[in-house]
């Protein structure tokens, strides 16, 4: 019996769920009492294995192909569930990143797994494993019992904390077969400089108060913060931002340590989508606006003006 | 080019969603029906495509007797045939176990694309989609927001973190939608006449050859709890917008902590 860490790489270097999803991983062996194998899929990435013993793998595991250079789900797939099999896997962690909820999904059908996607809390009580999982873009939270072997639980990126926790992680070289590869790889576009939503610490939202696309006075803040830019379903609606910023129920779920929602009334699926922000600031014109009742912290005036105050000030704290 | 859009109905995205007295499933009076916005793209989707190359949609669901009116409502927007597996049974299973009844009425239609949404905006799993590509035995391309078939091959954009990657493949295929990939369209007033006389076939497990048994979940919902409440509310006040703002980052440095 073990536990699998699903390891997470773009070009050769981990994604941050990589660290949150081998920590996860750790604790899980522990309640279990079994080892933990990280496991590292791609092309070139043997050098960068190693790194994943100082966060708990026992061992680490390396599925070194040239068709494995892009994460792609069905090779992915075809690797993972025969190590799965010859390491007699009992759960196998994976980070719920686009292409991790793929991969998740397809290993589930391919090894009959109970999954609990997406969650954002794993027990495990008398070898039984269970997940907390959003549901309803976040107004219900379920508790999932998960039956089968293995089990996969695909964590949220951002809910499970990073823990150092060096062990052996002696690397193997595992000898792979990725398939026919029936789906071919034609190109990848990153913008480079863009903090992904879903991994974001800290996220300024500007919404329908905004009143058009021009969102410097978000950008500025957003800067000075580190943080990502997200948007309202309206704002987007509106063809003022990106589909990919938007944050509720029908866009991205996501959880920072700081949300500040600008010109954002708090629509039901708005609130869904952000409710499990740690900290919650809105700055809004409309005393009546629903987002005031989650917001630990309010400010009732015109954005426009607020918010290159408040840029001005976190400035000068910063130094 | 015949293509099969697997479509949920689920409660609309404004409902309020309140825990059942049993505490594992939500209390469904008074919820509002629609289909899962992500398949509500995944119909314009096949729509397009075969107003661009000929061919046929089918709608192709799971679900109790009202989920009929979602059926309805996709053949409204320009569907031609639709087939709703309804069974006690099927009503019971969890998300694999739904991937395999789909899979199997699947085996009985002919089809070169199968269109999904990336999930539905129920259970939030991202699963069935994928899971009934994996039990067909074709490849799967996942939040697809832009695609394009020519000559038996489709090649699809499919967002990942900061970026998107373009994958291409043999039809068949299944893919699953992102938003952004079309604005889907209403039904019309003709097309709300079409549908009503439009084929829809209701289906049991029996019709599709499947025992009940093999279709044990492999997961269980346990309980289900409203997020913890948030205490919010708190106002900050000044007399100038420069104080209120000294103030909240004073607050968010020194009290939050978040700085």
């Amino acid at each position: 019996m073990s536990v699998l860490a699903i390891a997470e790489q773009r070009d050769g270097t981990f994604r941050k769920v990589t660290y949150e999803v081998v920590s996860e991983a750790r604790r899980v062996a522990d309640s279990l009492g079994t080892d933990l194998a990280a496991v590292v899929l791609g092309s070139g990435v043997e050098a960068i294995a190693g790194e994943l013993g100082k966060y708990g793998a026992d061992k680490v595991l390396v599925a070194d192909h040239p068709a494995l250079a892009e994460q792609i789900t069905e090779p992915y797939t075809n690797v993972i569930a025969d190590i799965a099999g010859k390491q007699s896997a009992e759960v196998l962690v994976i980070g719920a990143s686009s292409q991790g909820k793929d991969l998740a999904a397809r290993l589930a059908a391919r090894l009959n797994a109970g999954l609990a996607m997406d969650c954002v809390a794993v027990t495990v009580e008398g070898g039984n494993v269970a997940a907390t999982r959003p549901m309803y873009g976040g107004k219900v939270l379920a508790e999932v019992a998960l039956n089968g072997s293995p089990k996969i639980v695909a964590v949220r990126p951002n809910a499970m904390s990073i823990t150092e926790n060096p062990k052996d992680g002696s690397v193997e070289k595992l000898d792979v077969d990725p398939g026919e590869g029936r789906l071919r790889f034609v190109e990848k576009k990153l913008e480079t400089e863009k903090v992904e939503l879903t991994e974001a610490d800290v996220i300024v939202s500007g919404g329908r108060g905004m009143g058009g696309s021009d969102y410097t006075l978000v950008e500025g803040l957003a800067e000075v913060l580190g943080a990502a830019v997200g948007a309202s379903r309206s704002a987007v609606d509106e063809g003022w931002r990106p589909h990919s910023d938007q944050v509720g129920q029908t866009g991205k779920t996501v959880s920072p340590n700081l949300y500040v929602a600008c010109g954002i009334s708090g629509a039901i699926q708005h609130l869904a989508g952000m409710s499990s922000s740690k900290v919650i600031v809105a700055i809004n014109k409309d005393p009546e606006a629903p987002i005031f009742s989650k917001a630990d912290y309010g400010i009732v005036g015109d954005l426009f003006e607020i918010v290159p105050l408040v840029t001005e000030e976190i400035k000068k704290r910063k130094g | 080019m015949d293509i099969v859009v697997l479509l949920k109905q689920v409660p609309a995205t404004e409902s309020i969603i309140a825990v059942g007295g049993d505490g594992k499933s939500i209390k469904t009076d008074d919820l509002k029906w629609v289909i899962s916005p992500y398949d509500e793209f995944a119909v314009e989707e096949a729509l397009r495509i075969r107003e661009g190359q000929g061919g046929k949609v089918t709608i192709l669901t799971v679900g109790p007797d009202k989920a009929t009116e979602a059926v309805r409502t996709a053949l409204a927007m320009g569907a031609d045939e639709g087939v709703l597996i309804n069974d006690p049974a099927a009503l019971a299973c969890d998300g694999l176990g739904v991937a395999r009844i789909l899979a199997a009425a699947l085996k009985q239609m002919p089809f070169d694309l199968v269109i999904a949404g990336q999930r539905a905006v129920d259970d939030d799993n991202y699963l069935v989609g994928t899971a009934v590509a994996e039990y067909m035995g074709i490849p799967n391309i996942s939040m697809v927001n832009r695609e394009e078939i020519a000559d038996g091959k489709i090649k699809c954009r499919q967002t990942i973190e900061g970026g998107t990657v373009t994958l291409e493949a043999d039809l068949p295929v299944l893919f699953t939608t992102q938003r952004g990939l079309n604005e889907p369209r209403y039904a019309s007033l003709p097309g709300i006449m079409k549908a009503k006389k439009k084929p829809l076939e209701t289906k049991s497990l029996a019709d599709l050859g499947i025992d009940a048994a093999t279709l044990q979940p492999v997961t269980a919902i346990a309980a289900l709890q409203p997020p913890p409440e948030r205490k919010g509310g708190r106002i900050i006040e000044g007399e100038t917008a420069a104080e209120k703002a000294a103030e909240l980052v004073k607050l968010l440095s020194e009290e939050a902590k978040v700085l």
